[in-house]
């Protein structure tokens, strides 16, 4: 019987399996942003155990509210700062280099096909457009991963989402996986890995990958994962040059991860993706998706285009097409937020800032933000965003707020009209 | 060192109860648990739940029903329950990243089948619930008017471990 590809990652970092059905794996990459990783650290202190298991596997980042908002965000902001220097951890990223985690740390090239990455920070299953098995964790196992670089999972079955057909013109990464979650719902995957494979996926840029898999977590799943291929080695090859004599060798080596033909599923999804349509949610939870022409015309009073869904450059230049040379609705607040700091710089060359701001976008730095209603276009009560984010929950956005998850393209197209549009229909 | 399981429960009667509700994001600014102690559950809307009232104050255990905990990883979830005393849940199911958290901290997320839970969601509409839970002999007994449930309840070996040491950090500590 041939292997998935979360099971060969298992199986060659297994440091021990203490009970049956328990393995505890040997990690990779311990990722730490200022809002999980500070109670962990003053936790590790007060244990007098104030240590890191391996400065170079662990990376870190500010990210959530940055630059610092108040005195507590300041301070939270602080405590990784102090520990980052303290440990002399490397790659730690601070104001004027920061962006937000999940599409700063691949952009470093820090993620590998077949490494094992825990983060506090649900999102986290993203990293698995690289090929790796990333799980988002809590601050009792990222405490561990930081002191020991070990973190216990049960392990965890696989479904294999088959994506065929060709993506229709407007037709997107974040389109396909609002789909995919209305077909499992929210716990469909709950303790269970999320395959995306077939033609589609072959395709698709990993900033696409990273779309499908970063919204694995709202279907329940530990991690989503793509088979590590020509696009994951030309997206790495500047960070791993030095490491492999050509592509093709980097290529050999990365392809060992793949899922074996024979491998088992618990269970598979086929979905042609020719007729799919731009997908919008309503209601409270990331299951509840329609096709966004249900919707049109649903009025909006902020539009948040960013985060660690649809913040890269490729969806930033999605929305730039929809936007430019024509103006946003006056009843809408436009906000742009360019995942990274790279992001921000390529959307300058390119000219795609400059059609966010002539539409009447303000454009804030790299940070997590209003996603989940932490600063920089916080709702008030009653109000409704249309958002390029992963979560819908009540109040996620703001108290009394209503938050409709959609590709950067339908977010662009309601900036404009200020009710829910389909692009293609402008 | 081991928590104390079970007494007086109060039912959130609804799936997916997610993290934002346990404590909203805006709070995840605290870097104390006990700063966390007001906000439990304070955006979960929920028919004859108030978030501020006796029933919640009173509350050592939780029953709910499906993807308990589903949403973000923030462990602000299950340390909000802890300091307001709560640290039995008992649910259908769970996310995992909950779950885990739960163990993690040396709580106990105890799942039941959709019969139990209907049972005793049922019985607590009559009368206060009080929960009692035998942790190694995996049995729990939930009494309210003078009628009983029992119900056995499967924990795997491991969060059982982590239970009894007390959590995660604790277990690995001495391990690895």
């Amino acid at each position: 019987m041939g292997k998935t590809l979360a099971e060969k990652i298992f199986d060659s970092h297994l440091r021990d399996e203490p009970f049956p059905g328990t393995k505890v794996l040997n990690i990779d990459r311990v990722l730490c942003h200022e809002i999980t990783t500070p109670v962990a650290i003053a936790d590790l202190v007060w244990r007098d155990k104030d240590r890191v298991f391996d400065r170079t596997r662990i990376k870190a980042v500010i990210d959530h509210v940055t630059p610092a908002k108040d005195s507590k965000t300041a301070t939270q902001a602080k405590m990784l700062r102090d520990w980052a220097r303290r440990h002399d951890i490397p790659d730690f990223f601070d104001v004027g280099h920061n962006g937000v985690c999940h599409a700063l740390f691949p952009e470093k090239g820090f993620i590998h096909p077949g490494h094992t990455v825990i983060m506090g920070d649900s999102h986290t299953c993203t990293h698995g457009a690289f090929g790796a098995f990333a799980a988002g964790v809590g601050t009792t196992d990222l405490e561990v991963g930081i002191l020991k670089g070990v973190c216990a999972f049960r392990e965890p079955a696989t479904i294999r989402v088959n994506l065929d057909g060709v993506l229709p013109n407007g037709v997107f990464a974040k389109d396909v996986i609002l789909y995919v979650i209305s077909r499992l719902g929210v716990n469909g995957a709950t303790d269970k890995v999320i395959e995306f494979r077939g033609a589609v996926v072959d395709q698709m840029s990993m900033e696409g990958r990273m779309t499908l898999c970063n919204m694995a977590i709202e279907a329940g799943g530990t991690s989503g994962v793509c088979m590590p291929d020509q696009v994951t080695v030309d997206y790495l090859w500047p960070f791993i040059n030095s490491e492999f004599s050509s592509k093709e060798a980097a290529l050999a080596e990365f392809s060992q991860w793949c899922s074996d033909e024979d491998a088992r599923y618990v269970e598979v999804l086929d979905i042609d993706v020719s007729t799919l349509v731009p997908q919008v949610t309503y209601g409270y939870k990331p299951d509840c998706v329609k096709p966004v022409s249900e919707m049109a015309g649903t009025p909006v009073d902020q539009v948040y285009i960013g985060t660690c869904t649809n913040g890269r450059i490729e969806d930033l230049r999605q929305a730039a097409e929809v936007l430019r040379g024509r103006q946003i609705a006056k009843t809408v607040r436009g906000i742009v937020s360019p995942a990274t700091p790279k992001i921000f710089n390529d959307a300058l060359a390119e000219g795609i800032i400059q059609v966010f701001m002539d539409a009447g976008f303000c454009v804030t730095n790299p940070t997590c933000g209003a996603c989940l209603g932490m600063s920089n276009g916080v709702l008030a009560e009653g109000e409704v965003c249309a958002s390029t984010s992963n979560r819908n929950f009540n109040g996620r956005m703001g108290k009394g707020g209503m938050v409709h998850l959609m590709s950067p393209a339908t977010a662009a197209a309601t900036a404009l009209t200020g009710v829910i549009t389909d692009a293609r229909t402008l | 060192m081991q928590k104390e399981f079970g007494g007086r429960a109060i039912v959130l009667d609804r799936s997916d109860i997610n993290t934002d509700e346990i404590i909203p994001a805006k709070y995840l600014t605290e870097v104390t648990k006990e700063a966390l102690k007001p906000y439990l559950l304070e955006d979960l809307k929920l028919e004859g739940f108030d978030p501020n009232g006796e029933a919640l104050a009173n509350a050592r255990v939780v029953i709910s029903r499906e993807n308990f905990g589903c949403g973000s990883s923030r462990e602000h979830a299950p340390w909000v329950f802890e300091v307001n005393g709560i640290y039995t849940i008992i649910a259908q199911s769970y996310a995992r990243i909950f779950r885990q958290n739960m163990f993690n901290c040396g709580m106990l997320a105890i799942e039941l089948p959709r019969a139990a839970i209907d049972a005793l969601i049922a019985l607590a509409t009559t009368a206060p619930l009080e929960v009692t839970v035998d942790l190694k002999g995996q049995k729990m007994t939930a009494a309210a008017a003078g009628q009983t449930l029992n119900y056995d309840f499967d924990i795997s070996p491991f969060d059982q471990a982590l239970v009894l040491a007390g959590g995660w950090v604790e277990f690995a500590d001495a391990r690895y």
